[in-house]
């Protein structure tokens, strides 16, 4: 028999039930309402009474309603079909639900119970296996899609039987192993896993080292982030987040991209569920929806549900890992994630931290990014789910706790400044305020080295090294006047608007531009630190504006066009004749 | 409202506050209605038996014995064609001497729209602004609120903006009004001559502050009314935003909550992104665009309020006064639409996006070059052309008091741009200099 209890006390979307049995922190319930259930997770356990946080409005709960406990916490559906699929916070399909509106009490199934997958095995009978061990794999979309032995099985089986090739529902055995004492356990394509707990079906986790592509020169270029790497990008409202985090999600190099949409707007959403069935992959030609899950909980739908659908995005992420591809995991924005955690706190008047946040804020943060990872599985495989959530500080103060739990553990940090927002210096990412702690991993070092140049990493430090001069020299003639600096701080600075307007910013509206792939991200930088290293000589200071804006706004020409198409070449040859009017020494 | 048969009557409050009051009662619905001696009250918290009431029109003077009926009901308003043209307050009834309205009793704050089911914005609203349908490009569906100082003249700014939108409904949702703004509203309304197809719920700074609670909430449900059932474009305006959250912090404190940055309630962001995710495109035609205003204490956007709501708008509109010009201005740098990218260039010139940027760009510079001025270095001959050219932009196109179309104002920017600049200090596509520049060579 379950648990069962009854709602004594209701406070917004905090409801005490009077509990007649055992409970578990986490559990998961539901109270009827009429002829509705509604879904609720033990959030804290008291004297006899369970205080949970309802995933849905309370509007008319009354005290006494019946409430049944499951058992379980809440808990992923995993199997083939995840893939392409809109989900709100708790796995509902999203395009399975019936109205305009989100009814309460509506739930639809994360996966289709009745669609025939072309099972391949790859496991014999004989084999020995333990979780996450793959037995065979189905075609989902155009990626294998690896059967695992379920997460929830601890220590190793013997493989009795095996299906043939042949087409499966999700719900039919594929599989039938046997424990130490030769009792049976039948395996099927869909298994349960709880978002709250990492899969850690892997043998080691290494530190992460393989450099991820992303398009996006800034990141690339100057702070570059890993497979299984940590980054976030902190920034004021109106300064890029969600624009560079889209940006990211259709242009890396990952196999499978999981967005979770936690807490902002809807039509952004609803931009990504346009965009995506139309843009290709810029690798494999393919559409973008093919290689994408969403998992949306946006500002208006149930807060409490937002807290579990970031977990929910990381357990798919993770499922994912174990079948060894790279996953990239975006969030938009894990400080909504913590305005969840602070309102329930809130209400459970416990004693606030800063900002009125819970005190255990930097704890529940570092677990959940330490999810992240690159990792050796059991089979020999690697895997990866690299994670990137953006951060909304109060006030654009990045002194507050979020950012400052999140600076503790992420390991690349994109600042967005407000200063180049208002500029419409896009993207808004500070690269000197910025870091990526990779670019001092020897390993990432030596891997950097072989895939693109000897002298990539020393080139990123130059660049960095003129933005700064560039940035001292700017200060220093904002103080004492164009004409109260030696004539060259003007070049210096100059120098390091070429940098800015040519790597640093770029238009995610432009078909050529929003994309820069790395072969030609290096050509770019090195053309623009050859200019950066050439001497030019001016009679006066007057003269060093207009110059460098015409070749500022030739190498921009460049952007826009096709790399190498006739333009691009045409307008670097007008670079290189400008550039022969004012140099001194021969590049 | 009268009472039925059936309903209990309790008499014994065990506490009071500003806001809240308290007694024991059974079988109590939670956000369920109530009248305390016939005020308006809702159930906020529910423990055991005792049940807190939030009083909307406050607690004076209302003693231990007061009778309090419950209804049984959340929140609710009857909608229907009948009300078009009419004036109610933010409880629902009619403020404007007419007769009740009939129709079909909607429980107040409905539950999200399924984000799949949404259509993403796409249509294009001219307002013939330039600080706005240039810079800051509306789009039917969106929510954005105006930022402004009290003192500016928001209002009118919104009301220029309502009816010239192309809206098929317009419901003004007023919390706080100041009588004056109300008449002022009344009687812009009613000169346009289209006042059949406009709603107003107002709660004016003569009605008590908690009502204003409710008028957001009564806004969008008529507004979800026309715009899933008849399909129609409907424009809500909500002024002035930042009243609505002082009311909101009234209650959370009275509640005992733990405040959080400037003494608004923790829930402030979600509270705040129910009301504007209500803005909605339907694929069949029907949209809800919400226009707010948010006042500002001296500019600073940094407080709670114009922080939050920045976070969930889809951008926002800086009224301010340019002292070079004399004249109020949307201001181009902390203005933003969001949603311009889904029109601009594609519903407008193509030439637009570009021509936007470079002209808020030179702009930017004219303000460096008044800094330089102001701390007394010399100007560049390049300074000064941005300066006097910052001037004209500002005159010709920021000012709210322009009416051009994007065309016309796609043009004075190039004009703009000949008069004082050479192509390269532009920085504009060649393909679109060529086109539409007209440099003389
Ligand atoms: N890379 C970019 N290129 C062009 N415009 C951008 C870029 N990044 C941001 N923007 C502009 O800034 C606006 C706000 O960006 P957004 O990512 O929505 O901000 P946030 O998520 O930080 O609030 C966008 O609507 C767009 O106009
Ligand atoms: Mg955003």
């Amino acid at each position: 028999m379950s648990t069962t209890g009854n709602v004594s006390g209701i406070i917004s979307n905090l409801v005490i039930v009077a509990v007649d049995g055992v409970v578990a922190q986490n559990e998961i319930c539901y109270i009827l309402k009429d002829e509705v259930k509604l879904m609720a997770e033990v959030i804290r356990i008291g004297k006899e009474l369970a205080y949970v946080q309802v995933f849905e409005s309370t509007r008319g709960l009354k005290p006494g309603m019946p409430v049944e406990f499951t058992g379980h916490m809440l808990e992923a559906t995993l199997g083939p079909g995840l893939l392409s699929k809109n989900f709100d916070g708790l796995q509902n399909d999203l395009d399975k639900m019936t109205g305009i509106f989100l009814k309460k009490g509506d739930y639809a199934p994360a996966l289709e119970d009745n669609k025939l997958w072309n099972f391949k095995p790859l496991a014999h009978p004989g084999d020995l296996v333990t979780a996450g061990s793959w037995l065979g794999e189905v075609q989902e979309n155009w990626m294998p899609h690896k059967i695992m032995v379920p997460f929830k099985m601890t220590g190793t089986y013997t493989v009795k039987e095996i299906a043939q090739p042949g087409e499966y529902t999700i719900n039919d055995t594929i599989s039938i192993l046997t424990n130490s004492s030769a009792h049976e356990i039948p395996v099927k394509m869909v298994q349960k896993w709880p978002v709250k707990i990492p899969i850690k079906a892997y043998k080691n986790k290494p530190r992460p080292y393989e450099f991820m592509e992303t398009g996006v020169r800034v990141i690339d270029s100057l702070n570059p982030i890993v497979r299984g790497g940590t980054g976030f990008i902190p920034g004021a409202f109106g300064t890029g987040k969600t624009v560079l985090e889209h940006a990211i999600s259709k242009q890396a190099d990952a196999d499978i991209i999981v967005v979770s949409a936690c807490g902002e707007r809807a039509n952004e959403v609803v931009e990504l569920f346009a965009e995506f069935p139309r843009l290709d992959d810029p690798r494999t030609g393919r559409k973008l929806l093919e290689r994408t899950t969403i998992v949306a909980n946006t500002s208006n739908m149930p807060v409490a549900a937002r807290e579990a659908s970031i977990y929910t995005a990381m357990t798919l992420a993770e499922y994912y890992r174990s079948m060894g591809m790279k996953i990239l995991l975006l969030a938009d924005s894990t400080s909504r994630w913590a305005q969840a955690l602070r309102e329930m706190s809130n209400r459970m008047e416990e004693l606030p931290g800063p900002d009125a946040f819970p005190m255990d804020l930097q704890a529940t943060i570092s677990n959940f990014y330490a999810r992240a990872g690159f990792v050796h599985l059991n089979n020999g495989q690697t895997g990866s789910v690299t994670f990137i959530g953006t951060v909304s500080p109060a006030g654009g103060n990045l002194k507050e706790p979020v950012t400052e739990a999140t600076k503790k553990t992420a390991r690349c940090f994109y600042a967005l400044s407000q200063a180049r927002a208002d500029s419409k210096r896009y993207p808004a990412i500070d690269a000197l305020e910025s870091y990526s702690k990779y670019l001092e991993y020897p390993e990432f070092q030596e891997y950097i080295k072989k895939r693109l140049s000897e002298n990539w990493i020393n080139q990123i430090q130059e660049a960095k090294n003129i933005l700064q001069k560039g940035h001292e020299a700017y200060e220093q003639i904002n103080i004492l006047g164009d004409d109260g600096v030696p004539i060259d701080y003007h070049q210096i600075f100059w120098k390091s608007e070429v940098i800015d307007f040519i790597i640093l910013q770029q238009d995610a509206f432009d078909k050529v531009d929003a994309n820069t792939p790395i072969d030609r991200q290096q050509y770019m930088l090195e053309l623009v630190l050859n200019i950066c290293r050439t001497e030019f000589s001016f009679e006066g200071f007057e003269e060093i504006n207009p110059y460098f804006k015409r070749i500022i706004h030739v190498l921009k020409q460049m952007n826009y066009a096709g790399f190498k198409s006739e333009n691009f070449i045409a307008q670097e040859k007008e670079l290189a004749e400008i550039m022969a009017e004012r140099a001194i020494k021969p590049q | 409202m009268a009472s039925t048969a059936f309903q209990k009557i309790y008499t014994k409050l065990t506490q009071i506050t500003k806001a809240t009051c308290s007694l024991h009662a059974t079988q109590v619905g939670y956000e369920e209605m109530a009248t305390v001696n016939g005020r308006m009250a809702q159930v906020i918290k529910i423990q055991g038996d005792l049940v807190t009431l939030q009083v909307f029109s406050g607690t004076e003077g209302l003693p231990t014995n007061a009778e309090v009926v419950f209804l049984g009901h959340a929140p609710q308003l009857l909608v229907g064609d009948e009300l078009n043209g009419r004036f109610f307050n933010a409880l629902g009834n009619p403020i404007d001497g007419g007769p009740p309205v009939a129709g079909k009793a909607t429980e107040l704050g409905s539950p999200s729209v399924n984000p799949v089911k949404r259509k993403q914005p796409s249509e294009l609203i001219a307002t013939g602004i330039a600080g706005i349908d240039l810079n800051n490009t509306l789009v039917t569906g969106q929510k954005i609120p105006f930022f402004a100082d009290p003192d500016q003249p928001f209002n009118q700014v919104m009301a220029i903006v309502a009816l010239r939108a192309k809206a098929d409904k317009i419901i003004l949702g007023g919390m706080g009004l100041t009588n004056d703004d109300y008449l002022f509203f009344r009687n812009i309304f009613e000169n346009a001559g289209s006042a059949s197809h406009i709603i107003s719920f107002v709660n004016t700074n003569e009605d008590p502050p908690l009502e204003r609670l409710l008028v957001p909430d009564m806004t969008l449900t008529a507004a979800e009314y026309f715009a899933v059932e008849k399909h129609q474009k409907v424009l809500v305006l909500l002024t002035d935003m930042t009243l609505y959250a002082e009311a909101l912090s009234i209650v959370s404190n009275r509640m005992d909550q733990i405040p959080s940055k400037d003494s608004m309630p923790g829930s402030l962001y979600s509270d705040l992104a129910r009301i504007y995710e209500k803005a909605v495109q339907f694929p069949d035609g029907g949209s809800i665009t919400i226009i707010a205003v948010t006042t500002l204490s001296g500019g600073d956007i940094t407080h709670a309020i114009p922080d939050n709501t920045g976070y969930i708008t889809e951008g926002q509109l800086f009224i301010r006064k340019d002292t070079d010009i004399g004249k109020v201005i949307i201001d181009p740098f902390r203005s933003l639409s969001r949603l311009k990218q889904l029109v601009i260039g594609k519903k407008t010139r193509e030439d637009h996006p570009q021509v936007m940027n470079a002209a808020v760009r030179l702009f930017a510079d004219a303000m460096n070059a008044k800094t330089k001025l102001e701390n007394g270095f010399d100007l560049t001959d390049y300074d000064q052309r941005t300066l006097q050219y910052a001037k004209e932009y500002s005159n010709r196109l920021l000012t709210i008091d322009v009416t051009l179309d994007t065309d016309s104002m796609l043009d004075t920017a190039w004009e703009l741009f000949r008069k004082y600049f050479s192509v390269n200090e532009v920085a504009i596509k060649t393909e679109f200099v060529e086109k539409y520049g007209m440099w003389e060579t």
